[in-house]
């Protein structure tokens, strides 16, 4: 069926014929189309159902307010639902399905609920459904869901791209038709920097359909003389298929491409939706003014249409609303799309004109029906008619299609994203946003401006008066000021004595009894209505609906619209797809994997890797035949206790410290002493907070009078690096220190056990006997016959003699293999965290499992650590607070259980021996656990009431996840070499 | 969603690169300051409404500590300076 579709006229090239599906049914329509557009060509009316009664329905408007129209475009995983039809841009190969209907939209077993609906009234969900409670999660609720609702989000990945991105412009111009493109043509030829952005595909806004003369001149000449000329201006950008959905801080405006929607066939090295981030020195708000729709019975009739979209659809894309139309208007709308429809030979039924007089300048050929009005329209899935009360007489008129026009509000969303409230005109009878914000000016219909002359002039006075500021001064209106010549007619909120539902919220299905229930039971604020009818929620946020609520609202309150005000406005303009939101951070792409210079090499030595944040640490490297985490991992501890093992540590945060005060600065972010630290020495650090807890700890080594070479914990480097930042820029300006973050720049490795400098000395050309490079030694070595620079640092964390080796980061394989070929013959293991860790718990030193934002040197042990000479360093003043002070302090104590063939789990609490657990038993909890091949048994850190005075008690060490009591003792938390003999062997 | 901080070495720039601390109206107490001057410094902070002055750490561009006079309602900024110029020192 094409008979819709007009022979002549409008701005679809008919010579390229576009095949689309609806439904599966094969349809066609031509370039220049909208999906909205080509279905109508093809006699769809009907196109969904609605939301809460199933009712059908047709399409409505013709742009980005459209509450029915919404379809499933797409298949697979480029499935997107609640896609408004009127702007998606038809494409050869798209397919469309209806949404909300089962088993099809013709026929729609949901449509019952409309039978129902004397129960499904306004705050239905909150009187219903009550009892019992649990039924709503389980039963109520799910049923409601699938009963009501928009489209189906598919569950497969997105096979597309998305991208994010900056522009920066002296002008942001929102929205292409009058007042837009004077604006741009303005400021484009003061030579500003223009970005043009607007949704359609097609720029003009309104000049597309308008045949009215424009200052005498063709509408559609002017448009194409515009759009030439700033096509032809380099430094104007038009972002076509662009919607600006927010204004943020600092002038910033978000802003959504669609590059790729219109097409089948999407090219993989393109983005299909990119997201704007528009930074603009001044921006003017040019996005027009929303038809109201009509309140009366059956205004969702399939068949029904806003005026002004009837009239886009006519002037655009040459369809024929019906055979028959009624117009129904209270405003001159209505009478420019009578004028166009009789132009195009098509047959007008009546003018319902609820005004008594305003049909003086109409020509045509249509009857005019004065002071009338519409009140129900007659039909079920297509009108058939309507019932016009005319002077108290009732008539019906047989029509299969009505343009309805309530006036315009203007479109001010964008304008109010800032916390701006809209102000009702009575003059304008409209809400108005302020006309000038900082860095926002509003143009032309959005501004309350009628006629199309008068858009022109303000759209270029507004340049004018906005780059002025910036230093166009050269800048000269595009256009001559005009008068407006557009009338404001007195809002017609509803329309009485309607028999049929009178629709206010077509997506949510909210009608004119469900706002005057709200009222009567006590919720006519505009915000609770809002909850309690539904009416602006959901994908359109009451685009169409919120003006005439406020006004029903006003009415049923009697008081003024400007009393009852507006719900808030928030971004987004419309509704944006996850897809174009996530960006870029998909998958792999979601955070960076940070890989050790040393990654390829334990690969290849079969490491296991976990993952620490965002790196990848070697946890443990199974040798064949080995079937557990643990078998390897005792083996790797027993190896490094008895010969050697080599490991990872490059993942460690490493600062390169320099100035002549950097030992005076380090001396105040540690607690201990760094001030006379000779170089070539290592130190153990602890770093405290302002409130005396325990940071960061880690060796500082002095390489020269003026460099450092800090190591913090990997989790905290980043934390270390701002912190130090912090205390050298904003503490202590004054002192002379820099630092650099080097962790990326060495690779670092551990080379651990007894045999340890055996195999080293075969690698460094610098004597590392003991005598020589004793314990805490750190110095530049010349590595390999003098073809390598490394650092060398004696320290240990293992508890065996060790050393740690750095190497620029490129050479870390090469050197980490040298070591692996020199240490084979002496028995040498690659080892893991894992075994780091036992190894590390054995000796009873702590990590951030024991540094955990509650402890303070003390705890751990360390309180002579902490300097009691130096005036000042961070964390020294609250130190000494009462609490620091207390006895009965958690602190550190080793555990073990009195059989060794039970185990504890790390988190669990100790109790004094045989007590019940409670909160006042509690006296404290494992910090650290692990199974220890040279005891044969399983050991803990502890931190503990009184802890270091109770060595050898007997206590209970509780589980409350299992449930489990295990009898331990307390102990030294040295488990492993207390006289450290090995760590100086 | 977007705003924008104008570093005073950088220029203007995405506040993604930026990391808030806090007020940056309290001064670090002398060690001896007593408990009172420690507790407020450590612990209290003000939660005003409007002009507020807080350090910004230029985390992922010079890595220069600012602070950043802004108005916590509007959200507007008034002025960014570097933390270590006179009169600005915590």
């Amino acid at each position: 069926m094409s008979s819709y579709r007009l022979s002549k006229g409008g701005r679809i090239d008919r010579t390229k014929p576009l095949d689309f599906t609806f439904d599966g049914k094969p349809m066609q329509g031509f370039t220049g189309d909208t999906l909205a557009s080509a279905l109508l060509a093809n006699g769809r009316q009907l196109v969904g159902r609605s939301f809460k009664y199933h009712r059908p329905r047709g399409i409505l408007t013709a742009g980005a307010a459209e509450p029915n129209a919404l379809v499933t475009i797409g298949e697979g995983g480029r499935t997107e639902a609640n896609t408004r039809a009127t702007l998606v841009e038809l494409y050869r190969g798209l397919t469309a399905k209806s949404q909300n209907r089962w088993p099809s939209v013709d026929f729609d077993l949901g449509a019952v609920n409309s039978l129902l609906s004397p129960f499904l009234g306004a705050g239905f969900y909150y009187k219903t459904f009550m009892w019992p409670a649990a039924f709503w999660e389980k039963v109520y609720e799910p049923i409601i869901r699938k009963a009501a609702g928009l489209g189906r989000a598919t569950y497969q990945p997105d096979p597309d791209s998305y991208e994010k991105c900056w522009a920066h412009c002296d002008l942001l111009v929102i929205g292409a038709g009058p007042s837009g493109l004077a604006a741009a043509l303005t400021a484009g030829r003061a030579g500003a920097r223009v970005i043009l952005a607007d949704e359609g595909f097609e720029p003009g806004g309104s000049l597309l359909s308008e045949t009215a003369p424009v200052g005498g001149k063709s509408a559609a000449d002017l448009l194409t003389k515009t759009l030439s000329e700033l096509a032809d201006l380099p430094n104007v950008r038009i972002f076509s298929r662009t919607t600006v959905f927010g204004w943020y801080d600092g002038n910033v405006f978000g802003a959504v491409e669609s590059v790729q929607k219109n097409t089948a066939t999407v090219d993989p090295n393109r983005p299909v939706e990119r997201i704007w981030r528009i930074a603009a020195r001044e921006a003017i708000l040019a996005s027009g003014a929303e038809e109201r729709p009509l309140v009366f019975g059956g205004n969702d009739i399939p068949g029904v249409m806003m005026a002004g979209a009837m009239r886009s659809y006519l002037n655009r894309q040459a369809i024929a609303p019906g055979k028959s139309t009624v117009i129904f208007t209270n405003d001159a709308s209505g009478y420019a799309t009578a004028a166009d429809l009789e132009a195009a030979g098509l047959n007008i039924a009546a003018i319902v004109d609820s005004r008594p007089d305003a049909a003086r300048t109409w020509s045509g050929r249509a009857r005019i029906l004065p002071s009338a009005v519409v009140v129900d329209a007659n039909g079920g899935k297509n009108l058939k008619g309507v019932t016009v009360l005319n002077g108290g007489r009732t008539e019906t008129i047989e029509a299969d299609a009505l343009g309805m026009s309530g006036g315009w509000s203007p479109i001010i969303h964008l304008a109010c994203h800032r916390g701006a409230k809209p102000v009702w005109s009575d003059a304008k009878a409209a809400f108005l946003a302020p006309e000038r914000q900082e860095g926002l000016t509003i143009a032309g219909a959005a501004a309350g401006i009628g006629s199309v002359e008068a858009c022109l002039a303000d759209g270029a006075g507004k340049a004018v008066s906005v780059l002025q500021p910036l230093g166009f001064s050269n800048a000269t209106a595009a256009f001559a000021t005009a008068t407006d010549t557009a009338t404001v007619s007195k809002p017609l909120w509803r329309i009485p004595g309607s028999k049929g539902k009178a629709f206010v919220d077509y997506q949510n299905d909210v009608h004119l009894k469900d706002l005057g229930l709200a009222v009567s039971e006590g919720y006519g604020h505009v915000e609770l209505a809002k909850r309690y009818t539904t009416n602006g929620m959901a994908t359109d946020q009451g685009k169409l609906s919120n003006i005439n609520a406020i006004g029903i609202l006003a009415e049923a309150r009697k008081v003024s619209p400007a009393d009852v005000g507006t719900t808030t406005f928030r971004p987004f303009y419309t509704p944006l797809s996850f897809g174009a939101l996530t960006g870029a951070s998909r998958g792999k792409h979601f955070q960076p994997v940070r890989k050790s210079p040393l990654h390829d090499w334990a690969k290849k030595n079969g490491a296991v890797f976990v993952e620490t944040g965002l790196w990848y640490r070697s946890s443990w490297f199974p040798k064949t035949g080995e079937t557990t985490w643990r078998e390897s991992v005792d083996r790797e501890v027993l190896n490094v206790r008895e010969n050697a093992g080599i490991c990872d540590v490059s993942t460690l945060g490493k600062i390169e410290i320099f100035g002549k005060d950097a030992a005076e600065f380090l001396n105040r972010v540690y607690c201990n002493a760094f001030l006379k630290l000779p170089i070539g020495k290592a130190r153990y650090g602890l770093m405290l907070r302002e409130d005396g807890m325990i940071y960061d700890d880690g060796t500082t080594s002095r390489l020269g009078e003026t460099h450092f070479f800090m190591t913090t914990t990997t989790a905290y480097a980043a934390g270390v690096m701002n912190h130090l930042e912090f205390c050298a820029q904003a503490l202590w300006p004054d002192l002379d220190v820099q630092f650099s973050s080097s962790t990326d720049q060495w690779a670092q490795i551990a080379v651990a056990g007894p045999k340890s400098r055996l195999i080293l000395q075969t690698l460094v050309d610098e004597d590392i006997s003991d005598a020589a490079f004793p314990f805490l030694g750190a110095k530049e070595v010349s590595l390999c016959g003098g073809k390598l620079t490394g650092r060398l640092f004696r320290i240990s964390f293992s508890g065996e003699l060790a050393y740690e080796l750095a190497v620029p980061a490129g050479y870390g394989e090469a050197i980490a293999d040298a070591i692996m070929e020199a240490g084979a013959p002496h028995g040498i293991c690659p080892y893991g965290v894992e075994a780091l860790g036992v190894m590390r718990i054995e000796k009873g030193h702590v990590t951030h499992s024991e540094i955990n934002g509650t402890v303070i040197p003390s705890d751990l042990g360390f309180a002579k650590m902490v300097s009691t000479t130096k005036p000042d360093f961070i964390g020294k003043a609250m130190l000494s607070r009462e609490g620091m002070t207390a006895e009965d302090r958690l602190s550190l104590v080793g555990v073990k259980p009195l059989d060794p063939s039970t185990t504890f789990k790390t988190g669990s609490h100790i109790l004094a021996d045989g007590a019940t657990p409670s909160l006042d038993n509690d006296q404290g909890y494992v910090s650290s656990s692990c199974y220890s091949p040279n005891l044969g048994s399983t050991i803990g850190l502890a931190l503990v009431k009184h802890g270091p005075k109770r060595h050898g008690e007997h206590v209970t060490v509780w589980n409350d996840l299992k449930n489990e009591y295990t009898k331990a003792v307390l102990c030294s938390p040295v488990f492993f070499d207390p006289e450290n003999g090995k760590l100086h062997g | 969603m977007a705003s924008l901080i104008a570093c005073p070495h950088c220029g203007p720039r995405p506040k993604e690169e930026f990391t808030v601390r806090g007020d940056a109206g309290i001064t670090r107490p002398a060690p001896d300051a007593g408990e009172d001057a420690w507790y407020a410094y450590v612990y209290l902070r003000d939660n005003p409404r409007g002009r507020h002055k807080e350090h910004w750490h230029h985390t992922s561009g010079c890595r220069r500590w600012l602070v950043v006079e802004r108005d916590t309602m509007t959200h507007a900024i008034y002025k960014v300076t570097d933390a270590s110029a006179p009169g600005e020192t915590a």
